[in-house]
């Protein structure tokens, strides 16, 4: 490499002392990615776009805002009124934080559907889904800043899940606030959380991401590895380099996501109140509850599990599950087969109904509880863990003892939780939810021993189309 | 790519999907729609004439810079002043209130909420409703109630345009409607058209902004168009390497 | 890879002017960013005209007010102060107000002020910003045989007369900045604004 990196002048004078003419070469002119990407490739970029977008826009809004408990909300409101185009600037942040999450909501199921998290890619896997929750972690505090209603009272929500925690709950309750209810600390300290240590966590992760991810080379819509066939001066058959190529492709996916950005920023940043919430307009009142608070949408599928289970412990417990496991992920799914393309119609169906599941979860989250919303929630909290178990199942072929076994614990643990809460009044409800999963775990576990559902076809040598 | 056309569709659906967020618009029992719109001029001006005469002595609109009022609503600055600012303001100021806090608790019972956002935290159906649904109340300190805020203890400042009216129930006890039990100085409609200026005065209030994010947004995204349609082809042009 | 004859001119082409939308976008996207730093509407509201009653002025007498967040002098001239103002002389660096950038155009005179009495100064050193005391004494010596009183900046040592010019051999470059201002009547001058009609003012 360094035969050819020779160059003369100011840029060969520094590259001698900086390798950037290599890290150039490395990373982009010779950086070789697979040629199949379709659009489910341009989140990773996207996603990296709007991390850039968000800093800097934060740092702008940093310079107005005041992070006191008296002066929040006014200074928020002096930046909508009184800053030459703070309006767009404080527009930019708070859409580039929900447009954040539906970027990497995508990212995250391009990687499930093409089986990106799988051997040899689990750190970057693990990478992504620790960014996952920092950037959960800089959204929540983030959402407090405004000090408006919804603030205050959904950093109170979900500060208390941490008092669940059994002994020292309460007090880490009170150390997380630094006073008995959210106050000026709180926010003080979430200020500096927002705009210092976990921007530079998430840089940080990033790098790490990347990093991986560039060790061992993209996945592709085939799962098939590039690196196994290349040619006699090693470059991979089925690889281009990524500049020029997949630099000027991000481009349009840059363009396409900026125009619903804009669009967004400029014609409806509230989204009819899932990005900026109507009751966020109220000064926090700690007096006042508002009639419903609902977290921010990205925010709600977990809620939704966390609302499922009436005992907070449990259902904190539960919701803290239900991130985790996405750590444990190529680990549970060992199948060799990547992508959904090649897989069985039953995999196929897990995902479909989990996607849709996640989605009505969500949903839930937004709305005001209600006894036939919570039953349904229950349901779909159940069928998100019920995924993992399955996709764990589809690892390998399983005889037909492994798969009785299999469904018999998955429904066991369900019905033994409906026998212990069942009563004279939710009995009808109860049954129908009961019987659905039921049936469903049932055909997804045993129709692999009866028909041809589970499938799976066979992996090309090289990248298609 | 037929994907990617579904997500883009469900994307414009959310889009379009305004207002179906969670019910903290207060629901009010009869059905009054504001006519939003921060582009009519006249309508904006007549509403701040009435916010000034009628509302501004007990709320506040604190973060309503007036000179950015005047600007924005086309009002010269030395007839704004003659007109609507009463006190020795300057025009660079907010439009804060004259009457104090202490002073509104011991008369009302309760502070007089700024409303300077008020539209954007209750929308501007809840402020028209409010205005329009006063009815005779003899329980109440003030002799009148509301459908759209019960029990409010704001009194009803505008009886005097309106005329007063009473509360219909239905066989079941739950409001049937309004009915006029004597006249005020102006018709229903003029009524009507008054309350719904001052709501439209309270949209703009709530969010100066919006008078210039449409104006430019257009430009943005007709600029943004143009960068995808290059990027589009470059990539076309570059992507012929590739097979 | 093969390539087919690509076409290198349309290549070069879309390449270029897709950098140059795109640099222009990004360049145009700075805008909001940097304008946000300009002062705000609050800032400029408060930077609104101010004020200044003088009817209690006496002769010799400066007062001091805040205009955009700077000393502004207002001092009543004594008829001594007035006649050590000298403007053919050679010991100013700019002896005929003569750049454009430290007065508005009516007090591009010899004492630099819309009536000779009155004077008003912005009191920021035109070197680096500090503020010049003021030595109303016009037979002091201490501070040179040829200053005759006026405004001494303690930082550097710059020397400015009683109409804020300054002299030779001093640091500061040039004459103290005199506002936009105007007389509302007699004894009531607004700083921040420009007289309506200057010529019947000065007159």
């Amino acid at each position: 490499m360094s035969e050819k990196n020779q160059s003369s002048g100011v840029i060969g004078w520094i590259d001698e002392r900086l390798p950037i003419l290599s890290f150039i070469r490395d990373h982009l002119t010779h950086y070789y990615a697979p040629k199949n990407f379709n659009f489910w490739y341009f989140f990773g970029s996207l996603a990296f776009l709007i991390l850039f977008l968000q800093i800097f826009t934060g740092i702008f809004l940093a310079m107005h805002y005041k992070p006191d408990a008296k002066l929040a909300f006014d200074s928020v409101e002096f930046i909508m009124r009184d800053v030459n185009l703070g309006w767009l600037i404080r527009y930019m942040h708070s859409t580039g934080a929900s447009a954040f999450f539906i970027v990497v909501y995508l990212h995250m199921f391009r990687a499930l559907m093409y089986g990106s998290f799988k051997k040899p890619r689990e750190l970057i896997w693990l990478f992504g889904v620790f960014i996952y929750l920092a950037l959960m972690a800089e959204a929540f505090m983030g959402y407090l800043l405004p000090w408006g209603q919804m603030s205050y009272w959904g950093a109170q929500v979900i500060i208390n899940l941490f008092t669940t925690i059994p002994f020292i709950g309460p007090e880490l309750g009170v150390w997380i606030r630094g006073d008995y209810a959210i106050s000026d600390p709180t926010l003080t300290r979430f200020f500096a959380l927002h705009i210092v240590a976990v921007p530079m966590v998430i840089l940080l992760l990033v790098i790490l991401h990347l990093s991986a991810l560039h060790t061992v080379g993209s996945n592709n819509p085939d799962g098939v590895e590039i690196k196994n066939t290349k040619d006699e001066n090693g470059v991979p058959l089925d690889g281009i380099p990524f500049h020029p190529y997949y630099t000027v492709k991000d481009f349009v996916g840059m363009g396409v996501f900026l125009f619903l950005f804009a669009l967004t920023v400029f014609y409806v940043p509230e989204m009819g109140g899932y990005f900026l919430e109507h009751a966020n307009f109220i000064p926090a009142n700690p007096l006042v509850t508002p009639e419903h608070i609902a977290p921010v949408w990205y925010f709600t599928p977990f809620y939704s599990i966390l609302r499922a289970i009436p005992d907070p412990a449990f259902g904190a417990l539960a919701m803290a599950l239900s991130i985790l496991i996405l750590f444990f992920l190529p680990w549970i799914d060992k199948n060799p087969i990547k992508s959904i393309r090649y897989r069985s119609t039953l995999f196929k169906i897990n995902l479909f109904v989990f996607v849709i599941g996640f989605l009505i979860l969500g949903y839930l989250g937004v709305k005001a509880p209600t006894p036939l919303y919570n039953a349904l929630a229950l349901r779909f909290s159940e069928m998100y863990f019920i995924f993992f178990a399955l996709l764990y199942f589809y690892s390998t072929a399983r005889n037909s003892t492994f798969s009785y076994l299999f469904s018999g614990i998955i429904l066991f643990f369900i019905i033994a939780y409906d026998i212990l809460r069942i009563n004279s009044d939710n009995y009808l409800t109860l049954l129908i939810g009961l019987s659905s999963v039921c049936l469903f775990v049932l055909f997804m576990t045993l129709s692999p021993l009866y028909t041809t559902l589970n499938r799976e076809k066979e992996v090309p040598e090289r990248v298609t189309g | 790519m037929r994907t990617s056309k579904i997500i883009f569709l469900i994307f414009l659906a959310t889009l379009c999907g305004k207002g179906m967020a969670a019910g903290q618009k207060s629901e009010i029992l009869l059905d009054y729609k504001a006519i939003e719109n921060i582009n009519n001029k006249a309508s904006l001006q007549r509403g701040a004439k009435y916010f000034v005469n009628y509302c501004s002595g007990c709320h506040s609109l604190k973060y309503m810079r007036m000179n950015t009022l005047a600007k924005d609503l086309g009002i010269e600055e030395e007839i704004f002043i003659k007109n609507l600012v009463f006190s020795n303001k300057k025009i660079g100021e907010t439009m804060t209130k004259s009457m104090s806090d202490k002073d509104a608790e011991n008369w009302f019972g309760a502070i007089p909420p700024d409303l300077s956002l008020t539209a954007r935290s209750k929308g501007s159906d809840y402020i028209y409703s409010l205005l329009n649904t006063y009815y005779t109340d003899s329980s109440t300190i003030t002799g009148y109630n509301n459908l759209a805020y019960p029990n409010t203890s704001m009194p009803h400042i505008l009886v005097n345009l309106q005329g007063e009216q009473k509360l219909v129930l239905d066989p079941n006890n739950k409001p049937k409607k309004l009915e006029k039990i004597s006249e005020g100085f102006n018709s229903e409609e003029e009524y009507q058209q008054i309350t719904n200026d001052i709501t439209n005065f309270l949209v703009y209030v709530s969010e100066p902004a919006k008078l210039k994010r449409y104006s430019m947004g257009f430009w943005v995204l007709l600029f943004i168009f143009i960068f995808g349609v290059l990027a589009y082809y470059t990539k076309k042009e570059f992507w012929k390497d590739v097979h | 890879m093969s390539s087919d004859n690509p076409d290198n001119s349309r290549r070069k082409f879309l390449t270029g002017s897709l950098t140059f939308v795109g640099g222009t976008g990004a360049a145009a996207t700075l805008w909001p960013f940097l304008s946000s730093m300009a002062p705000s509407n609050k800032a400029k509201a408060a930077g609104a005209p101010v004020k200044v009653d003088i009817s209690g002025l006496k002769e010799g007498e400066k007062i001091d007010l805040i205009w955009r967040k700077k000393p502004i002098w207002v001092v009543k001239r004594s008829q001594d102060m007035l006649e050590s103002i000298d403007t053919n002389d050679t010991k100013h660096k700019d002896p005929l107000s003569e750049n454009p950038e430290q007065q508005p155009d009516f007090a591009k005179n010899k004492y630099r002020s819309l009536k000779p009495e009155i004077l008003v100064l912005e009191g920021v050193c035109t070197h680096l910003g500090c503020n010049p005391a003021y030595k109303p004494d016009t037979t002091d010596t201490s501070l040179g045989k040829d200053f005759k009183g006026g405004f001494f900046c303690a930082c550097h040592g710059s020397k400015f007369d009683f109409a804020g010019k300054v002299s030779n051999g001093s640091p500061a470059g040039a004459n103290l900045k005199v506002p936009p201002y105007r007389f509302e009547d007699e004894n009531t001058i607004i700083v921040g604004e420009l007289p309506a009609n200057k010529l019947e003012e000065i007159g």
